[in-house]
């Protein structure tokens, strides 16, 4: 692979004196579906929030093709072409679908007019027609649409989502993965975070299993099987018993 | 007739009261700041006014065009230097941070301009009135419920059509997450503030063309702004300018039953309104 878009090197992170991340190599290039699997509290939301900036890293620690970006506050990286859909789809309650979509595109990155609302709304039709409403009265799948096209319309490089199945009806779930490919196919490399495994080895081209602040596992999706997975989720302990 | 004099005069004095209201409003609204020194910077801007029409002898409305620029730097400069530092998900920081800066704030006044009330001399309009029948309606607090209502509207629109409305909206609801959306929360919060207190430089011309300014007057009016966000349900815009008239008309009927009453009436009418709809009549529970 040529240079990776995003990558990060020995990441480490830190909630006052807790350590949460021990070191991560991660790299992902363009155009690439990334899952990262784990248990509860492996470290998945805390590495793509140090990514972001809403925790503080060394400034070498992440690097956006190829130049050192740890530590620049959200804002920043989302102007450097990295957006996030976060955990609980977070949304700007008392505003429309539109304005919470308009947000973002008033703060994308630059250089780049691949998403617009149109695209958003063919992605999601059931956006347009919820487009005024405001969006505390959408259901959670519809919600989770509308975090995922406030992302895209950041325009990002690097699209990172955390949980994104979670709450959600498998129909709904279904729905959203379903537009992962189309999202890929602009160049848009993906970092999925993902609870069920056997999703996110479907959804994705590479996967890396962390286990408490470490990587325990990585390779292509559809190489590795079950039992590594298995090993590198659980710790080798638990494998053997 | 006499109730209903009170009740014009009432909605008139709520024009100013909606001016103090509106950028209290707007910082409530969008960074859960409780500003104790609301009431001192506005004296502050008067008295800049004062000292401005002394040194170069302009009208009112050509002070207005030089205040609410000033007013806006001070809103700037003071998110920037001092309330961008103890903004969070926590109101008390920033409560303590804006008492301090309102007791600093009336002592420096005193210092400088010392302990004389002043007013701005409106070149005759503050006297200026129309009479309808057996009621006067002055001119200059009718141009005051104008310009009132206009900033209203205006502030209204700002936040719903505008990027930096929009901006603003969603650093209100969910701060991180607007943050994770592009926007740049402490250059938010600082222009927010700077049309807070440029708000208030109207505020300031009209408050000392219309009756005296002293360096200790800050908190009686920190209370009436207080009041009317309250009334009209904390954080909303259009709460604030109902507010703002809820008081007004109380303390004006309230004068009109005994003169000794008109200030207590209002702040009773606050207390009833917490009593019966204590998140105010725009406010959600």
């Amino acid at each position: 692979m040529s240079e990776p878009l995003l990558s990060t090197h020995g990441l480490k992170a830190f909630y006052g004196d807790f350590q949460a991340l021990f070191g991560v190599d991660f790299e992902i290039g363009s155009g690439e579906v990334v899952a990262l699997i784990g248990a509860n509290g492996a470290g998945k939301s805390t590495f793509l929030k140090s990514v972001m900036g809403a925790i503080k890293v060394g400034a070498d620690m992440v690097k956006l093709q190829g130049k050192p970006s740890g530590g620049l506050p959200p804002h920043l990286m989302v102007s450097n072409g990295v957006a996030i859909v976060p955990e609980g789809r977070r949304l700007f309650a008392g505003m429309s679908v539109e304005d919470n979509l308009r947000v973002a595109i008033d703060h994308k990155a630059g250089g780049s007019d691949t998403w617009t609302l149109d695209r958003i709304y063919k992605l999601f039709p059931i956006l347009k027609d919820k487009r005024r409403d405001p969006v505390q009265s959408l259901s959670g799948g519809q919600q989770q649409m509308v975090s995922i096209g406030r992302a895209l319309l950041n325009e990002p490089k690097v699209l990172l989502c955390d949980e994104i199945s979670l709450g959600l009806a498998p129909k709904v779930i279904g729905e959203i993965y379903e537009a992962i490919p189309s999202i890929s196919a602009v160049g848009t490399a993906i970092v999925l975070v993902e609870q069920d495994v056997g999703l996110a080895k479907k959804a994705s081209d590479r996967l890396y299993c962390m286990l408490e602040g470490k990587v325990t596992l990585t390779g292509n999706s559809a190489d590795v099987s079950r039992e590594e997975i298995s090993a590198a989720y659980f710790g080798a302990g638990h494998a053997v018993a | 007739m006499q109730w209903l004099d009170g009740l014009i005069q009432g909605i008139l004095l709520g024009g100013l009261y909606a001016q103090y209201a509106l950028g209290m409003a707007l910082m409530f609204g969008v960074m859960r700041i409780v500003n104790i020194s609301h009431g001192d910077l506005m004296i502050l801007l008067a008295l800049i006014g004062v000292s401005i029409v002394a040194s170069l002898s302009v009208g009112p409305f050509v002070l207005l065009f030089l205040i609410v620029p000033i007013a806006a730097a001070i809103g700037y400069v003071l998110q920037r230097a001092v309330l961008n530092r103890v903004v969070s998900q926590d109101p008390l920081p920033s409560i303590i941070a804006t008492f301090g800066l309102s007791i600093a704030l009336q002592n420096a006044m005193q210092q400088i301009w010392s302990a004389d009330t002043r007013s701005i001399p409106g070149g005759g309009i503050e006297q200026a009135s129309w009479q309808i029948g057996p009621i006067f309606i002055g001119v200059l607090p009718v141009i005051v419920l104008v310009v009132a209502t206009v900033l209203t509207g205006g502030l209204d629109a700002l936040l719903r059509y505008t990027r930096f409305g929009r901006a603003l909206r969603a650093s209100a609801a969910d701060v991180e997450a607007a943050a994770l959306t592009g926007i740049n929360p402490k250059s938010v919060y600082a222009w927010a503030t700077a049309l807070s207190v440029g708000i208030l430089g109207f505020a300031a011309v009209f408050q000392g063309l219309r009756s005296t300014v002293a360096p200790s007057d800050g908190p009686a009016q920190l209370i009436y702004a207080f009041e009317a966000v309250i009334i009209g349900g904390m954080g909303s815009i259009w709460g604030a300018f109902l507010g703002s008239m809820v008081l007004g008309i109380s303390q004006a009927i309230g004068f009109r039953i005994n003169p000794g009453f008109g200030i207590l009436a209002g702040h009773l009418v606050f207390l009833s309104v917490l009593i019966v709809r204590p998140q105010g009549i725009f406010g959600r529970s």
